[in-house]
C-alpha cells in the first residue's frame, strides 16, 4: 500500500531545472515510487495530480509555494526522502560542484571535499596550532607534522579533540599509517600481502618507519601506526592521544596486537598507559627506549629494540649477519689507533636506538641527543659519538638530512679523516617524504675519499649502514643497497643489528 | 568524522602546508587534496587574537548561535518593491539643507571630487543656491548637514546623494515590516551618481520627480508591489549578479510592471517611462540596493553576531557595520578598483571606490555571485568562467552559509555565499570581492570603467577587536 506525503513550503522559489534534478535524486532513493518537487502553479498541480502524488496538503499550494510530493512504500521511506529533500533545499546545492581551484582555508577545502576526515598540517610551527584548531572545529582529525607547537597548545588541542571523538597526532609527528595508508615520511607497505593485524603507537618518525619495515620483512603487516608526538607520554600532556589510540585500537577487530614504541613515559602517565594497555584485550608489546625487562608490567611483552619488537609481533626472527665472525674479519682490518664508533644519523629514534645498543654492549657514548647513559656531545672525548644530524641545531636554515642527504657529507668526511674512528654508522631512510636517492651523496663521498687517499682499507674506517626501506618504496630498496655495497659499505638488516656489529668490531679490535 | 571513522575507512586528507605530502598520497591513489595555504594576511596581532577568541570555545558557540539567527533573518526576508515616494515623505528627518550621501560619515572637506560635484548639483536642484559656484560655497559653509544614507534607511549608488525632493523607490521587507529607500537609477553617462551636475542632469532628475516617480508609484500600488526574491532567483540563472550586470532583472521587472503601467498611465507617458527603463540595463541596480538594505536592516543588532550588515564607501573611506556591534562604523581608506577602462580612459582617471552599492555584496550578490555571471567576470577584468567560479567559491570561505533560494546553475545550483563573517575574513585573510563601476575622478564625466575591488582588511580587524571587547564586557 503506497503512502502519499506532501509538504508545502510557503513563499519558496527555486529554479525549475534545480527542482527537476532534485526530484530525480529523491526518486532514486530506496522505497520511493515517485518524487516531484514543483512550484505550485495550477498547471504544475495538475501534473502532480496526474502523477498520483498529490494529496489535500499539496492541493492547497499557491503559485508562490514549493510543493514536495512523494509516493513511497511506507512512512519510513517517505520521511527519509522528505528529510533528504529538506536538507538539499537548505544547502542550496544538489551535488557539490567540483572545481580545480584550491581552497585557501580548511572550511573551503571541506566544501570542495566534504568526505575529508584528516587535516595533515605542515605549516611553519607558529601557525600550526591555529590551523589544527580550525580543523578540529570543522570536525576533522589532525596530524601535525610541524614542530615548535607549544606544550600548552598541544594539550588544549588534544583535550578539544578528545571531547569531540577526534584525535590529534603530533605535533612533530613525522610518520603515520592509517588503515595501511602511509602519511608524510613513511615507507610503502603496498607490496605486502600478509593480513595487517599489527598496530603501533609511536611518538613519531623513524622509530615507526623502522618497525613497519622490519615487520614487513618478517612476514607481518602494519594496519595502523598512530603517531602521537614526542611529548604525548609526558606528565604535562598526560598521554591524551596515546590513551585514545589504545581505546581505538582495542575496538578494531582486525588488530590482534598493539606495539608501543616510545621513550620512557612520565611516572604518572606510565601507570595509566600500561594499565590501559594491559586491559585492552590484545597482545601488547612495549618497545620503550631505556626500559629494561623489569620495567614493563606483567602481561606486556618487553622488546629491547625495534627489531625485537618486530620479531615478537611476527613470531619469527630476522636473518642477520653472523655478527661474531663478521666482526672478527672486519676488526682484523681496522688500523692501529682506531677504536671509536662515529654515528651519523638522519633519524632521531634510530640515533637513540644505536646509543642504547652500544651502551648495552658496555660502550660509553656521547650524543647531541643523549639517550640512556650518553654524555653530551661536548664531552665526546674518549667516547663513541652518535649524532642526530636531524636535530634542531643542525637544521636551522638547512634542510633535514632525510630530505637532503648532502648535509651529511661534511660530517662524513670529517669522520673518514679522523684517525681515531674505526667504524662509521649510518642510517639510510627511504620511503615517501625522503630524498629520491639518499645513498647517492654517501656513495660519492666514499668514492671520492678513497680516490683522494689512494688508500688501502686499513687506513679508513669501516662503514656500516642499515637501509630503512621496502621493496615498494619509490627509491627502490635493492638499488640503494647495491650502490652502498659497491662503495664498500656493509649493510645490516636492521639499525640495531648495525649497532651490534659496530660494537662487536670495537670489542674484537680491542 | 570521528577518529574511529578515520581508522576504519583510512585517511581522506586535506593537506595544509607542504604540497609534497599530498602529491605522494595522490600518486598512490589515496584521497588527498591540498589547500592553497597562506599565513594570515592581517599583521594586526590584536585582531588576530580577537578573531581566534571569537572562533573557539564557548564564545564561538555564542557567536555561531547569533550568526545562525542572523542567517535565519536574512533568508526569511521577503522584500517587495511597493512604492515610489518623495524623499521628504518617507525620510522624516529630511528638509532644507540636509543632504544624504553614500558611505560612512564624512565631512565636506574630506569628500572626493565627484561627491562634491553631485552635492553642488543637488543644492541647485533644491534651489538652495542659484548656481553651482554659490552651491560649492554653501556646501563648504557649516549651513549644510551631511549624513550617510545608511542612517536613514536609505542607500544610494556611487555618490548616493539624496535630498528632499528626489523620488525614492520603497522596498518593504514583508517579513519584518521595515522599509528601505533608494533613488531611481538615472541611466548612464553624465549623471549625478558620478558627480554630474549640469542642466541636463538636473533636468532628468526633475523628470524623475515629476513623471516617472508618480507613474511608478501608481503602477506599484495598482499591482500590490513586486516581489523581488523570485526576480533575483531568475536573474541569477539568466546571468545577472545584480551589481555590474542587471540586464536580466531589469527586463524581468519591466515584464512585471508593464501591463499594469499601461493600465494606470496615459499612453505617451507610459511609452516614455518604459523606454527609459528599457534603455538602461542597470535600472534594477537601485532596486537591488534598496532590497539589500531592507534584507540586512533586521539583522543589524543581534548580540554576538559577527555577520556584516552593511558595506559602503564614500569615495574616501570604506565602512562596514557588524550585527553584534549595532550601528557602529568600522572604516579604513578605500582601495582603487582593478579593472577595465572604456576607450580613452585609464586608471589615472579613476576615482577611488565609492557608493552604497556594496550592500549587494553584503547579501551575497555582486562579486559573491560572480559564478552566475561569467559575462561580468570578463567585463570587470576578473577572467573567464572558471575564474568566476573561483571568486564565488572563495567568498564561500568567508560566509556563514549559502542562500537556499538564490542558486547558481553553473555551480550545480549551489546557493550564493551568504552572510559575511568578520572572523572568517580575519582568519583566512580573504576580503570580500566587490564588482564595481569606476567613476571618473572629475565630477560629471561619469563611468569610465568597471572592475573588482576588495573591502580593506582594516575594517574587519577593527570590527573583530570591537566585537570581542563587547563580548568580554557582557
Amino acid at each position: 500500500m503506497s503512502t502519499i506525503v506532501n509538504e508545502v513550503r510557503k513563499g519558496f522559489y527555486l529554479d525549475s531545472v534545480a527542482l527537476m534534478r532534485l526530484s530525480a535524486e529523491i526518486a532514486a532513493m530506496g522505497g520511493i515510487e515517485e518524487a516531484v518537487l514543483m512550484i505550485g502553479t495550477p498547471s504544475n498541480l495538475q501534473i502532480m495530480q496526474d502523477a498520483g502524488v498529490l494529496n489535500a496538503t499539496g492541493e492547497n499550494a499557491s503559485p508562490n509555494d514549493l510543493v514536495i510530493a512523494l509516493r513511497a512504500d511506507g512512512k519510513g521511506s517517505a520521511n527519509r526522502a522528505l528529510a533528504h529533500a529538506n536538507k538539499s533545499l537548505e544547502g542550496g546545492a544538489l551535488t557539490s560542484a567540483k572545481s580545480e581551484a584550491k581552497a585557501r582555508t580548511l572550511r573551503g577545502g571541506l566544501s570542495l571535499h566534504p568526505d575529508a576526515n584528516l587535516a595533515l598540517i605542515s605549516t611553519p610551527g607558529s601557525y600550526a596550532a591555529r590551523e589544527a584548531r580550525n580543523a578540529l572545529n570543522a570536525g576533522l582529525n589532525v596530524m601535525i607534522f610541524s614542530d615548535n607547537v607549544s606544550l600548552k597548545d598541544e594539550t588544549s588541542l588534544k583535550k578539544q579533540a578528545r571531547a569531540s571523538d577526534l584525535i590529534v597526532m603530533g605535533p612533530d609527528c613525522g610518520t603515520a599509517y592509517l588503515n595501511g595508508t602511509p602519511l608524510a615520511f613513511a615507507n610503502s607497505l603496498s607490496h605486502l600481502s600478509a593480513p595487517a593485524t599489527t598496530a603501533a603507537i609511536a611518538a613519531s618518525g623513524t622509530g615507526l618507519q623502522e618497525f613497519a619495515v622490519l615487520l614487513g620483512r618478517l612476514g607481518g603487516n602494519l594496519k595502523h601506526g598512530i603517531g602521537v608526538g614526542g611529548r604525548d607520554l609526558s606528565d604535562a600532556v598526560g598521554a591524551i592521544s596515546t590513551l585514545q589510540a589504545i581505546d581505538l585500537l582495542a575496538k578494531d577487530d582486525s588488530v590482534e596486537q598493539i606495539v608501543l614504541i616510545s621513550k620512557p613515559p612520565g611516572a604518572d602517565t606510565a601507570a595509566q598507559v600500561f594499565e590501559k594497555l594491559g586491559s585492552c584485550g590484545k597482545k601488547v608489546i612495549a618497545c620503550v627506549f631505556g626500559y629494561s625487562e623489569t620495567d614493563v608490567p606483567e602481561g606486556i611483552q618487553y622488546a629491547a629494540n625495534l627489531r625485537h619488537a618486530a620479531e615478537l609481533a611476527s613470531n619469527s626472527s630476522l636473518p642477520e649477519h653472523d655478527i661474531q665472525s663478521l666482526a672478527t674479519t672486519m676488526a682484523s682490518s681496522v688500523g692501529q689507533g682506531r677504536n671509536k664508533i662515529c654515528g651519523l644519523y638522519s633519524g632521531g629514534t634510530l640515533c637513540t636506538e644505536t646509543q642504547l645498543a652500544l651502551q648495552n654492549a658496555g660502550l660509553a657514548t656521547a650524543s647531541n641527543a643523549p639517550a640512556g647513559t650518553s654524555d653530551i656531545a661536548d664531552n665526546a672525548a674518549g667516547k663513541h659519538c652518535i649524532l642526530d644530524l636531524g636535530a634542531d641545531e643542525y637544521t636551522v636554515g638547512r634542510p633535514h638530512p632525510m630530505m637532503e642527504p648532502v648535509v651529511r657529507v661534511d660530517a662524513l668526511n670529517n669522520a673518514l679523516n679522523d684517525q681515531t674512528v674505526a667504524v662509521i654508522l649510518l642510517d639510510i631512510v627511504l620511503g615517501y617524504g625522503a630524498h629520491e636517492n639518499p645513498s647517492q651523496a654517501i656513495v660519492e663521498t666514499l668514492v671520492q675519499h678513497r680516490a683522494a687517499n689512494n688508500s688501502t682499507s686499513a687506513d679508513t674506517p669501516a662503514v656500516i649502514a642499515s637501509v630503512c626501506g621496502t621493496d615498494s618504496d619509490p627509491q627502490g630498496l635493492q638499488s640503494q643497497r647495491n650502490a652502498l655495497t659497491d662503495a664498500g659499505v656493509t649493510i645490516c638488516s636492521s639499525n640495531s643489528g648495525a649497532a651490534e656489529l659496530a660494537a662487536a668490531i670495537i670489542q674484537h679490535a680491542a | 568524522m570521528t577518529a574511529r571513522d578515520l581508522l576504519d575507512t583510512g585517511p581522506k586528507v586535506i593537506g595544509v602546508g607542504l604540497q609534497g605530502f599530498v602529491d605522494d598520497l595522490q600518486s598512490q591513489g589515496f584521497s588527498a587534496s591540498a589547500l592553497d595555504w597562506r599565513p594570515p594576511a592581517s599583521k594586526n596581532i590584536q585582531a588576530l587574537a580577537a578573531a581566534e577568541q571569537l572562533s573557539n570555545g564557548s564564545i564561538a558557540e555564542l557567536v555561531n548561535n547569533a550568526n545562525a539567527q542572523a542567517m535565519e533573518r536574512m533568508h526569511s526576508a521577503d522584500p517587495v518593491l511597493t512604492d515610489v515616494q518623495l524623499a521628504a515623505d518617507c525620510i522624516e528627518e529630511l528638509g532644507d539643507h540636509i543632504i544624504l550621501h553614500a558611505g560612512p560619515p564624512i565631512e565636506w572637506q574630506d569628500m572626493c571630487g565627484p561627491m562634491q560635484g553631485a552635492i553642488a548639483g543637488a543644492i541647485v536642484l533644491e534651489g538652495w543656491a542659484k548656481n553651482l559656484d554659490a552651491a560649492f560655497k554653501l556646501a563648504a559653509s557649516d549651513k549644510i548637514t551631511f549624513e550617510p544614507n545608511h542612517h536613514h534607511d536609505a542607500v544610494g549608488p556611487m555618490t548616493g546623494i539624496v535630498t528632499q525632493s528626489m523620488p525614492l523607490m520603497v522596498v518593504e521587507n514583508k517579513t519584518f515590516g521595515n522599509k528601505s529607500y533608494c533613488a531611481i537609477n538615472e541611466g548612464l553617462g553624465k549623471v549625478m551618481r558620478f558627480g554630474g551636475n549640469d542642466e541636463s542632469v538636473l533636468e532628468r532628475l526633475r523628470w524623475l520627480e515629476s513623471t516617472l516617480g508618480p507613474l511608478m508609484a501608481d503602477t506599484l500600488l495598482a499591482c500590490d508591489g513586486i516581489g523581488l526574491k523570485n526576480i533575483i532567483s531568475r536573474g541569477l540563472s539568466m546571468g545577472d549578479e545584480m551589481h555590474q550586470r542587471n540586464v536580466a532583472c531589469t527586463s524581468l521587472l519591466l515584464r512585471e510592471i508593464a501591463p499594469t503601467m499601461a493600465r494606470v498611465g496615459d499612453p505617451d507617458t507610459v511609452s516614455e517611462a518604459l523606454a527609459f527603463i528599457a534603455g538602461n540595463d542597470q535600472f534594477f541596480l537601485n532596486v537591488a540596493m534598496a532590497m539589500g538594505k531592507a534584507i540586512m536592516d533586521p539583522v543589524r543588532d543581534i548580540g554576538g553576531a559577527s555577520v556584516v550588515t552593511a558595506m559602503c564607501r564614500n569615495g574616501t573611506e570604506f565602512g562596514i557595520r557588524v550585527s553584534g556591534c549595532g550601528d557602529q562604523w568600522f572604516t579604513a581608506p578605500v582601495e582603487m578598483p582593478r579593472g577595465l577602462y572604456f576607450p580613452g580612459f585609464t586608471e589615472n582617471d579613476a576615482n577611488p571606490d565609492m557608493g552604497d552599492s556594496t550592500i549587494v555584496e553584503t547579501i551575497g550578490l555582486g562579486g559573491f555571485a560572480m559564478a552566475a555571471s561569467p559575462a561580468v567576470a570578463g567585463f570587470v577584468g576578473a577572467g573567464g568562467a572558471a575564474d568566476a567560479v573561483t571568486y564565488t567559491n572563495q567568498m564561500a570561505e568567508i560566509t556563514c552559509a549559502r542562500n537556499p533560494e538564490w542558486t547558481i546553475p553553473a555551480l550545480d545550483f549551489a546557493g550564493v555565499p551568504s552572510g559575511i563573517d568578520i572572523c572568517k575574513v580575519i582568519n583566512s585573510g580573504i576580503t570580500p570581492t566587490i564588482n564595481t563601476g569606476i567613476a571618473h575622478k572629475e565630477p560629471g564625466i561619469g563611468q569610465v570603467g568597471a572592475g573588482v575591488v576588495n573591502a580593506p582588511l582594516g575594517c574587519f580587524e577593527q570590527a573583530c577587536i570591537a566585537l570581542s571587547e563587547r563580548l568580554a564586557a557582557s
